[in-house]
C-alpha cells in the first residue's frame, strides 16, 4: 500500500483525517491491537449497565420482594461483576498501552527524519533558518503531530461503545432509548463546537508562549549588554507585552473552557434525569421494568466522560495539522548538496585551485565576487584582508560546507563538487572563528569519534598549547567541558578545536582568525609549533592556509593573499605586496604607522 | 521504625510544599485573592453530582414504587428541583473556573515578571555560568507548567476532593454498612496509591531527563552545523541523536504504561466496590435493612468515588512536578543580586569629568582565592588608562569592579569620592560605560541596536555617531545603511562588524567613563587603529579605561596600569615602563616581535 498523501487544500478536519491515516499506515500493528483492546473496553461499559439492569431485575429484586436469596444467585452477581471489571481493564490498559507506543513511534520515526533532514540540507537553508525553530521543527512540531494519537484509540472505542449503547438500549426500551439518541448527539455536538472555540484559542496561548521564550532567550543572552547600559528595567518592560498577552489568552481559554465544561458534563445528568422521568412513565404504563430504567440511566452516567474522547481527537486535529506542516517544510525542503565519486588518493599536501569564485548570502549583495588563487602543495599562505571583506565566507566555500553560484575550488585538480561524501573531511581541517565544542569529553571533542590514540591527542595538544590546561583538569582528556564548552575559557576552546584539527594530520588546514582569544604569548608558541609539524614533517607536508592580521602569523607565510571587497586584489611575498599594495600596508603596518605616528606627536609636544 | 521514618519524610516533604506555598504567595499575592469564595463555589459546584445518585434512589423508592404505583407528578417535581440543583452548580462551576484562571494567571504573570527582571540583576557570573538556557526555562516552561497546574490539576484535585467527601457522606446517610463495605474494596488501591504515585513519579522523572538529553543532542547538528559538516562527522551526529530519540521514547513508553495500569487498577476496585455493594446489598436488602433504590444509588456513588481515585495519581504527579518548578522559580528570586541598585535612596552624580578610585581593593570568587590583591589606585579625569596583563592577571576583574557589574570583597570604588554601591543605577550607568568583547547584538536592525541605551536618540545622531567613528563607509557598504537586519545574535555580520557597532552604540551612550574590554579583538589591524584614534578624539574631557590584548592601545594611553597575579605591580606612561625593565616591557617586547615579525 502506498504512502497516504495529505492533501495540501481543503478542511482542516479533511486533512487531519488524512494525517491520521498516514498514522495508521506507518503503524498498522499496534493500532489494530490498541482499536481491538479500546472495542474490549467500549463493549464491556456497555456490559456495565446491562449487568446493572439484569441483577435489578432478575436477582436484587426478586431477592427483595421474597426476603431471601440463594448462593447461586449471590455468586453469579459477584462473577459478573468481576468479570466484566477485568475484562475492561484489560481493555483500558491495552488501549492506553497501544496508544503510547503508536504515539511514542511515530514521534520517533519523525523526530529520526527531521534531524536525518537537517544533516542533509546545505548549510544555506540552515542559515536561513532560526535555530529556534529548527528545534521546534525536530521537538514541539513532531509532538503536536502526535498528540491526537494518545486519545484516538479511545474515541474508536467509544464509537463502538456508542454503538453497542444503542443497540442495549433499543432492547431495553425504545423511548428511553430515543431519549439517548437525542442527548448522546448533543454532548457530541457540544464537544465539536467547544473544541472549534478552544483550538484557536489554544493555538494562540502556544504561539505567545513561543513569543515570551523568545524575548527571554534574546534578553538573557544579552545580559552583560543590558548590565552595562542599564537597560533591565527597560528589558522588563519589553517581557511584560508578551507576558501580559499570554496571561490574557490564557484567562480566555480557560473562560472559553469554563462555559463548555458545565454544559457538557450537566447534558448526561439532565438526560438522566429525561430518562428517569420518561421510564416511571413506560415503568406505569409496564412497558418496561425498573431494570430498564437503572440500565439507561447507569449508561448515560458510564459514558458522560468518555464520549469527551471524540472532542479531543477532533480538538486536535487542527494542532495535529499545524505540525504536520511545518515539519512537512523541513522534510520536503530542497537542496540537499549533490556528491560525485571520485575519491582523493595521495597522501602528500594539497593542491588548491580557486577560479571565477562568486558567492552572497543575500541577493544584490556579493560577498566574494570573482575570486582566483592557487595554492602550491605544502606552501603556507596568509589571506589578509581588512573586516567585512568576505574572508570567513571564503573558508566555508573552501571546505564545501557552501557550493559558489558561479566559479569553482579545486583540490589536487578535483572540483570539490566531484568528490564523494566525507571524501573532502580526510584531507582537509577548518578551524572556525569560533570554536564551537560538543557537550562531550575533552578527548571526544578531538577525536570527534575517529580513531585516535592517546598520543596523537597528546601530540596534537602540544602544538595547539592546550596540554598544560588539559593535564591540570580532575579528569584530563575524559573531563566534561559541559554544553558548548561552557567551562572553558575561550581561548581553552580554540586551543582544543584547534587540537581536533591537527590530530587529524589533515593535507589542507585552514585556520579562519583560529587564535584570537588566545594571549599573544601562547599565540606565538603555537605558530612556531605549527611552523615546525608543517616543516620538518616533509613526508607528510601539510598546506596551510591561514587568516590573519598580525605580522607574526603572517611571518608563517610563504606567501600572502590580500583580500578586499570579496576578490584577491593582490598576491605575493609579504616584502612584494608592501611593495606594490598601498592598501595591504595600511593594514599590516597599522600598529607600527600609529606608534610612529605618536612618537612624532611626543617629539613635537617636547619641541614645542 | 519504618513508619516513623516515613512520617519523618512525609513531613519533609510537606514541609517543603508548605514553604513554597507560602513563599510564592508572597511572591504573587493575587494567587490567594477571594480563595475563601472560590473553594465555597467549588464545594457548590461538586453538590451537582451527588444530585444524580440521589434523584435515582428516590425515583426507584418513592417514585416506582410509591404506595399507588408510579408516582409520576413526585418524579416530575423531583427532577424540576434537581435540574435547578444541575443548573445551579453548571454556574458555580463556570465561576470556579474562571476564578481560578484569573487569579492564578495574574499571579504567574507578576512571578514571571518578577524572576525575569531578577535574572538581569543577578551577579555577572551567575548568570554567566549558569546554562543560559536553565534561566530561560525558569521564566517560560516552569512557570507554565505551574499555570497548567493549578488550572486543570489543581481544579480537578479541588473537585476531586470535594466529590470524594460528598459521595462519602451521602454513602454514610443511605447506609453505614455498605459504605463501609465500598471503602474496603478501596482499601488496597488506597494503600497502593503512594507506591504507584512515587513510581509514577520516578518514571516521569527518568521521561524528562531523556527530554533533556535529546534536546541536547538534536540541537547538535543545528547549533554545531558547521563543525558537523566540515569534519563529516554526521554519522556519529545521527548515531547519536538516534539513541536518545529511542531513549525518550522506551522511557515514555514505559512512564505510559505505567498510568496505564494504574488507571486500570482504579477500574478493578470500583468492579469490586460494584460486587461487594450488589452482595452485601442484597443480604441487607433481605434483612430489610436496605431498599433497592439505595443499593442501585450505591452503583452511582461508587462511580463518583473511583474517579476522583483513579486521577489521583496523575494528579499528584503533576503537582510534585508543578512545585518543584514553582521552586525553581522562587529559588531564583531568592538568589541574592548581590550587587544591589540602591535606587531612589541612591546618590544622584552631576554629569562631567569623573575621577576613578579604588581603595585598598581585593576580590575573590565565592569560594575562590583572591583574583585582586590591595588595588589601591586613583585615576584622574580626561586621562586614557590602558590595562594590561596576562590573561588571569586580573585586568578584566579591574574593569567589572569599575563598572560595578561586581562589588569588591573588600574595599571600595569611588567615584567622584562616593562609593559607587552609593550611587543610583540611573545614574551610574548613564556616567560609566562598558564595551564587552563580546558586543551582543539583539535581532532587530542596525539603529535599534546602536539605540539601545538610549531609544530617543534620532536617526541623524546615529549617522553623526557612526560618521564620528570614522565608519561612514562601512555603514554605506551595508545594503540598508541604519536599517540593515543584524540577523539572531548578529551574525548576519562578521564579528568584528559587531565589535564596531558596539563601539557606536556605546558613543551614543554618551558616557563620562568609558570602559573598553578587548573591545576590537576581532577588527582588523587598519580598522582597529582608525576606530582607536576616533575613539580618543571623542574621550577628550572624558575618562577611558582600556583593557587591551594588543599593546598598541596601551603605547597610546597616558598612563599604563600593569596587572601580575592580581596585583598592579607597574604604572606609568607606556615610555617609562619600556624604560624600567619590568613585566610591561617583557609583555611589549613579545608585541613587538608579533607586530613587526618579518
Amino acid at each position: 500500500m502506498p504512502v497516504p498523501k495529505v492533501p495540501d487544500k481543503g478542511s482542516v478536519t479533511r486533512r487531519g483525517f488524512a494525517v491520521l491515516r498516514v498514522a495508521v499506515w506507518e503503524e498498522p500493528w499496534v493500532f489494530a491491537l490498541s482499536v481491538a483492546a479500546s472495542m474490549l473496553y467500549g463493549a464491556m461499559t456497555v456490559a456495565d449497565g446491562w449487568a446493572l439492569g439484569w441483577a435489578t431485575d432478575h436477582v436484587i429484586r426478586p431477592a427483595l420482594e421474597r426476603g431471601d436469596t440463594t448462593f447461586g444467585a449471590i455468586a453469579a452477581l459477584v462473577s459478573l461483576f468481576l468479570g466484566i471489571a477485568i475484562l475492561r481493564a484489560i481493555g483500558v490498559i491495552g488501549r492506553r498501552i497501544g496508544a503510547g507506543v503508536m504515539q511514542f513511534r511515530l514521534q520517533a520515526t519523525y523526530r529520526r527524519r527531521v534531524t536525518r533532514q537537517y544533516q542533509k540540507l546545505p548549510l544555506e537553508w540552515h542559515h536561513q533558518h532560526p535555530t529556534g525553530q529548527l528545534l521546534s521543527n525536530a521537538n514541539a512540531d513532531v509532538e503536536s503531530i502526535w498528540f491526537v494519537i494518545a486519545p484516538l484509540p479511545m474515541a474508536i472505542g467509544v464509537l463502538a461503545m456508542l454503538a453497542f449503547a444503542t443497540v442495549a438500549m433499543f432492547m431495553a426500551d425504545v423511548w428511553l432509548a430515543l431519549v439517548g439518541c437525542l442527548v448522546f448527539p448533543l454532548v457530541f455536538v457540544a464537544n465539536v463546537i467547544f473544541q472549534r472555540i478552544l483550538q484557536p484559542l489554544a493555538t494562540r496561548a502556544q504561539q505567545l508562549r513561543a513569543d515570551v521564550s523568545e524575548v527571554a532567550h534574546e534578553s538573557f543572552d544579552g545580559a552583560l549588554v543590558v548590565k552595562t547600559l542599564g537597560r533591565e528595567a527597560a528589558e522588563t518592560e519589553r517581557f511584560r507585552a508578551p507576558t501580559y498577552a499570554l496571561r490574557d489568552a490564557n484567562i480566555a481559554v480557560n473562560k472559553a473552557r469554563g462555559m463548555f465544561d458545565p454544559v457538557i458534563d450537566a447534558l448526561p445528568r439532565v438526560g438522566v434525569l429525561i430518562v428517569l422521568l420518561v421510564g416511571v412513565g413506560r415503568v406505569r404504563s409496564g412497558a418496561a421494568d425498573a431494570g430498564d430504567v437503572v440500565q439507561v440511566a447507569f449508561l448515560f452516567t458510564l459514558i458522560g466522560f468518555p464520549i469527551r474522547a471524540l472532542g479531543w481527537v477532533l480538538g486536535e486535529l487542527p494542532r495535529s495539522v499545524v505540525g504536520w506542516d511545518r515539519v512537512q517544510r523541513v522534510l520536503t525542503a530542497d537542496g540537499g548538496m549533490e556528491y560525485g565519486e571520485q575519491r582523493l588518493t595521495t597522501t602528500a599536501a594539497a593542491r588548491l585551485d580557486v577560479s571565477g569564485l562568486r558567492f552572497g548570502y543575500l541577493p544584490g549583495r556579493d560577498v566574494l565576487n570573482g575570486m582566483d588563487f592557487a595554492v602550491e602543495p605544502g606552501r603556507t599562505v596568509a589571506v589578509v584582508g581588512p573586516t567585512g571583506a568576505g574572508k570567513s565566507t571564503m573558508t566555508t566555500l573552501l571546505t564545501r560546507l557552501v557550493d559558489p553560484e558561479e566559479g569553482s575550488v579545486q583540490i589536487d585538480g578535483t572540483d570539490l563538487r566531484e568528490l564523494a561524501r566525507g571524501e573532502l573531511a580526510g584531507s582537509v581541517a577548518l578551524v572556525a572563528q569560533t570554536a564551537f565544542l560538543f557537550d562531550d569529553s575533552i578527548r571526544g571533542n578531538i577525536t570527534l569519534g575517529g580513531d585516535y590514540t592517546d598520543d596523537d591527542i597528546w601530540e596534537a595538544l602540544r602544538i595547539a598549547q592546550g596540554d598544560g590546561f588539559v593535564k591540570a583538569l580532575p579528569e584530563g582528556l575524559d573531563t566534561k567541558v559541559g554544553e558548548r564548552g561552557t567551562t572553558l575559557s575561550g581561548g581553552q576552546r580554540q586551543r582544543i578545536a584547534l587540537a581536533r584539527a591537527l590530530v587529524r594530520r589533515p593535507r589542507l588546514l585552514i585556520l579562519d582568525d583560529a587564535t584570537s582569544a588566545v594571549d599573544p604569548q601562547v599565540e606565538a608558541r603555537i605558530l612556531a609549533g605549527l611552523r615546525a609539524v608543517v616543516h620538518e614533517d616533509a613526508g607528510a607536508a601539510t598546506t596551510v592556509l591561514v587568516i590573519a592580521y598580525r605580522k607574526a602569523t603572517i611571518s608563517l607565510a610563504d606567501e600572502v593573499l590580500f583580500l578586499d571587497e570579496g576578490r584577491i586584489t593582490a598576491q605575493g611575498t609579504h616584502t612584494e605586496l608592501q611593495e606594490t599594495s598601498a592598501a595591504y600596508r595600511d593594514l599590516v603596518d597599522a600598529y607600527e604607522k600609529d606608534a610612529e605616528r605618536r612618537q612624532e606627536e611626543d617629539l613635537d609636544e617636547v619641541s614645542a | 521504625m519504618s513508619a516513623g521514618e516515613a512520617t519523618r519524610l512525609d513531613h519533609g516533604d510537606d514541609a517543603g510544599g508548605l514553604a513554597t506555598l507560602r513563599q510564592g504567595l508572597r511572591i504573587s499575592p493575587e494567587l490567594a485573592q477571594g480563595w475563601l469564595v472560590t473553594a465555597l463555589l467549588a464545594l457548590t459546584m461538586t453538590g451537582g453530582r451527588i444530585v444524580i445518585p440521589i434523584a435515582v434512589q428516590q425515583t426507584i423508592d418513592k417514585g416506582l414504587s410509591g404506595p399507588g404505583g408510579p408516582d409520576m407528578s413526585f418524579v416530575a417535581w423531583m427532577c424540576a428541583v434537581c435540574a435547578a440543583g444541575i443548573l445551579v452548580t453548571a454556574g458555580a462551576s463556570y465561576l470556579t473556573t474562571v476564578r481560578l484562571a484569573v487569579n492564578s494567571e495574574r499571579g504567574l504573570a507578576t512571578m514571571r515578571l518578577k524572576a525575569f527582571r531578577h535574572v538581569h540583576d543577578l551577579p555577572v557570573l551567575t548568570q554567566s555560568t549558569e546554562r543560559r538556557g536553565a534561566l530561560v526555562s525558569r521564566v517560560t516552561s516552569d512557570v507554565d507548567t505551574v499555570s497548567q497546574f493549578l488550572q486543570f490539576g489543581g481544579f480537578i484535585f479541588l473537585v476531586s476532593i470535594g466529590q470524594m467527601l460528598l459521595a462519602t457522606v451521602v454513602m454514610f446517610v443511605y447506609s453505614w454498612q455498605l459504605a463501609l463495605v465500598v471503602l474496603i474494596c478501596f482499601l488496597p488501591l488506597f494503600a497502593s496509591l503512594r507506591a504507584l504515585q512515587r513510581r509514577m513519579s520516578d518514571a516521569y522523572g527518568v521521561v524528562r531527563s531523556k527530554v533533556g538529553e535529546m534536546l541536547s543532542a538534536i540541537a547538535e547538528p543545528v547549533v554545531g552545523a558547521q563543525v558537523v559538516r566540515a569534519y563529516s562527522i554526521e554519522g556519529r551526529t545521527q548515531a547519536r541523536i538516534d539513541g536518545s530519540v529511542d531513549d525518550y521514547r522506551r522511557t515514555a513508553t514505559s512512564a505510559q504504561t505505567l498510568t496505564g495500569i494504574t488507571f486500570s487498577i482504579g477500574g478493578l476496585a470500583a468492579g469490586l466496590a460494584n460486587a461487594g455493594v450488589l452482595t452485601a446489598g442484597v443480604l441487607l436488602g433481605v434483612d430489610g435493612q436496605a431498599t433497592l433504590g439505595e443499593i442501585l444509588a450505591f452503583m452511582f456513588l461508587v462511580a463518583l468515588f473511583s474517579d476522583p481515585v483513579q486521577i489521583a495519581t496523575q494528579v499528584l504527579t503533576d503537582a510534585q512536578s508543578a512545585f518543584a518548578g514553582w521552586r525553581r522559580v522562587l529559588g531564583v528570586i531568592a538568589t541574592p543580586a548581590d550587587v544591589v541598585d540602591p535606587g531612589e535612596s541612591g546618590v544622584t552624580q552631576a554629569r562631567g569629568p569623573i575621577t576613578v578610585e579604588f581603595a585598598d581593593v581585593d576580590f575573590a570568587y565565592p569560594d575562590g582565592d583572591l583574583v585582586l590583591r590591595d588595588v589601591d589606585v586613583q585615576l584622574q579625569p580626561h586621562r586614557r588608562v590602558a590595562v594590561v596583563g596576562e590573561t588571569g592577571s586580573g585586568k578584566t576583574t579591574f574593569a567589572k569592579l569599575l563598572t560595578r557589574l561586581m562589588d569588591p570583597t573588600s574595599g571600595a570604588v569611588l567615584l567622584d569620592g562616593v562609593d559607587a554601591r552609593e550611587i543610583s543605577f540611573a545614574s551610574l550607568r548613564e556616567r560609566v560605560v562598558m564595551v564587552p568583547q563580546d558586543g551582543y547584538l539583539f535581532d532587530a536592525s542596525l539603529a535599534e541596536n546602536v539605540r539601545f541605551g538610549r531609544p530617543e536618540v534620532t536617526d541623524a545622531e546615529l549617522l553623526a555617531a557612526f560618521e564620528s567613528l570614522g565608519l561612514t563607509d562601512w555603514l554605506e557598504s551595508l545594503p540598508d545603511g541604519l536599517n540593515s537586519p543584524v540577523g539572531q545574535r548578529g551574525e548576519s555580520l562578521s564579528a568584528g562588524e559587531r565589535q564596531l557597532v558596539a563601539l557606536a552604540r556605546a558613543n551614543i551612550a554618551d558616557p563620562d567613563l568609558l570602559v573598553l574590554d578587548e573591545a576590537t579583538s576581532a577588527v582588523d589591524p587598519g580598522t582597529e587603529v582608525r576606530v582607536n584614534a576616533a575613539l580618543e578624539r571623542l574621550m577628550t574631557g572624558r575618562t577611558s579605561v582600556t583593557i587591551a590584548h594588543r599593546l598598541s592601545t596601551a603605547e597610546a594611553a597616558d598612563e599604563v596600569l600593569v596587572f601580575d597575579n592580581g596585583e598592579i605591580v607597574e604604572r606609568g606612561p607606556h615610555a617609562e615602563l619600556v624604560a624600567a625593565g619590568g613585566v610591561y616591557s617583557r609583555l611589549h617586547q613579545s608585541w613587538i616581535a608579533q607586530r613587526s615579525a618579518l
